[in-house]
């Protein structure tokens, strides 16, 4: 399998505190990365690094063999790399349609026309297959800011992947989601992602969400990978289980995949 | 119905409007065709004010482009002997937009207040200009000789007539364009950049630079109005780039509402009715009426008068 994303040597500082450290990562086609780590570790900044919204201090970032250091998010979406966000990033005074189609016609090209309408009937029948995929189409024409949170969720992971793209990187797709709704919202995240043929990289605090999911972890700490390797292997490991989850945790009940 | 059958049948609202309004220059009195002159050509201002506010820009400098066109059309006329309407309001224009061009640059970097102030002193600095240049006629300002219109120079009330038609037809060009405009991709996304401005650059899309052409065609219909003004009233001053000039605009703005391109037209009509009347009725305290106006739309609608329509439009729908 090919590479689709390598960082070389990946640093940030904030001052004296080094949030990120000589991070070196390789990601390819078709895998799906879950990164674990606690509060401060590293995992938004890393991904904050990736897509263009925190300039590194140091090292290089490659999508498909190409740097895309200093390019802005919206070059770096061009490319073929989004993302979501903790805090659903939304149009919160638009509806639910309106949102998918803003991100639909920004798919279409980076100048919008002036003159022909945003809603089209080929539009609309996009925007509603998209929703319907994810399971939000019957919040279709109600404003952003009244629906549940885990639509929100599932709808800001719906804007990313309109612009059809290789690579999503999905920051800790079920915060703030109850317990109840994270595995329907991850099943139906999944589905759709394998649907599309999107590698996958996401940050998660849920062991079990992890390890049902991803084909491979890589752990934080203090702004450094402590290990990296499928999820048996990561979860097992003595230094994983007292520095990033903090406890002793027993794999067979974690599901399938570890 | 579908956003099809409402998108065309708004605009042939829109037209059906103008056409009822130019065979009303035929039967109002001169002084009623006067105030809609002026009330459509502040419109367009305000229509430049409001395509901004959408985008969560308050431009408190829009006089600055008004002015502009107002100018234009004066100098065109008067320094280089232009006497067509058609190619001064074109001239006015294109100042306005070479002069977006530039000032587009810097102010598309700052949002909320930063902007506003910044639009404010542009404006500011053009009405110090103006008032420091004597060859322009410093606080006096200068008049604009009439124009003809593509080779015709009416006379009299006829003249008054043609201005007015001139006017509502542009007026009503430009509110059928800028509703595609505010319907269009780009103008659906000028909401979601209010909305979220981190979203849209990780759709692919650049804010600067889309509100960046947006403040060119805010720039390009303000000037329109500023130079039909000047035409309309035959005379120009620096009093037109001046702060409460885009008091004014911003005014009506408010008192119209941003929910419709045809919301701007109502607040200028509404707001030169009452404020002709308040002048007429006490001279001395107009200002205050205005204030208790604007006091009561915050109070009671605070998105303007086309809430009021969109209410009933809703309500119809149901």
């Amino acid at each position: 399998m090919s590479t689709i994303l390598e960082t070389r040597g990946l640093t940030r500082t904030f001052g004296a505190v080094v949030a990120a450290k000589d991070l070196n990562v390789r990601i390819d086609h078709g895998e799906i990365v879950g990164v674990i780590g606690s509060n401060g570790a590293g995992k938004t900044t890393f991904i904050n690094m990736v897509t263009g919204y925190l300039p590194p201090s140091g090292g290089d970032i490659l999508f498909d063999g190409r740097s895309v250091l200093g390019l802005a998010p919206r070059e770096i979406t061009r490319r073929g790399m989004a993302r979501s966000f903790q805090v659903a990033q939304l149009f919160p005074q638009l509806t639910v349609i309106e949102n998918a189609l803003i991100a639909l016609v920004a798919a279409e090209g980076p100048r919008p026309s002036f003159l022909h309408p945003l809603d089209t009937p080929q539009r609309r029948a996009y925007a509603e297959q998209i929703l319907e995929d994810f399971g939000v189409a019957r919040y279709r024409d109600a404003i952003v800011s009244t629906v549940p949170q885990g639509a929100r969720k599932l709808i800001d992971i719906a804007m990313a992947l309109v612009s059809e793209p290789r690579m999503l990187l999905l920051d800790e797709p079920t915060s703030g989601v109850s317990v109840d709704e994270k595995h329907p919202l991850m099943d139906t995240v999944m589905e759709v992602v394998r649907k599309y043929g999107v590698t996958v990289l996401f940050v998660e605090h849920d062991m079990e969400i992890v390890a049902r999911y991803v084909t491979r972890i890589m752990a934080f700490y203090s702004g450094e990978i402590i290990a990296d390797g499928p999820p048996r292997s990561v979860l097992g490991d003595a230094k994983v289980q007292e520095l990033v989850i903090g406890h002793h945790i027993d794999l067979e009940l974690l599901g399938e995949a570890a | 119905m579908t956003f099809q059958d409402r998108f065309k049948s708004t605009e042939s609202a829109l037209v059906a409007t103008a056409v009822l309004l130019a065979a009303g220059a035929f039967v109002m009195p001169a002084w009623l065709s006067f105030l809609l002159t002026l009330a459509f050509a502040k419109a367009l201002v305000v229509l430049g004010v409001v395509i901004q506010m959408r985008a969560g820009l308050v431009s408190f400098g829009q006089a600055l482009f008004f002015c502009i066109g107002g100018y234009g059309v004066g100098l065109g006329a008067q320094a280089l002997g232009i006497s067509d309407a058609f190619l001064l309001l074109a001239l006015g224009t294109l100042a306005a937009v070479l002069l977006a061009l530039i000032c587009g640059f810097l102010l598309t970097r700052y949002r909320e207040i930063f902007f506003a102030m910044l639009t404010l002193a542009l404006s500011m600095i053009l009405y110090g200009v103006l008032v420091k240049s004597s060859a322009l006629g410093s606080t006096d300002g200068f008049n604009v000789a009439p124009p003809s219109f593509l080779g015709w120079e009416p006379e009299g009330e006829t003249r008054k007539q043609a201005v007015y038609l001139l006017t509502v037809a542009i007026a009503a060009a430009t509110a059928v364009g800028f509703h595609r405009y505010l319907e269009s991709g780009l103008g659906r996304v000028m909401e979601a950049i209010r909305e979220n401005e981190i979203r849209v650059d990780y759709l692919g899309l650049s804010p600067r630079w889309l509100l960046f052409a947006n403040y060119v065609f805010a720039a390009a219909i303000s000037a329109l109005g500023g130079g039909l003004t000047a035409i309309a009233s035959g005379h120009i001053d620096p009093d037109m780039a001046f702060w409460t000039t885009s008091g004014e605009f911003v005014f009506i703005a408010i008192l119209g509402g941003t929910g419709h391109v045809a919301a701007p037209f109502i607040g200028a009509i509404v707001f030169s009715v009452i404020r002709t009347f308040a002048i007429q009725e006490a001279p001395h305290y107009w200002q205050m009426a205005l204030g208790i106006v604007l006091l009561g739309l915050i109070l009671f609608l605070p998105k303007g008068l086309w809430s009021l329509i969109a209410r009933r439009k809703l309500q119809v729908a149901k």
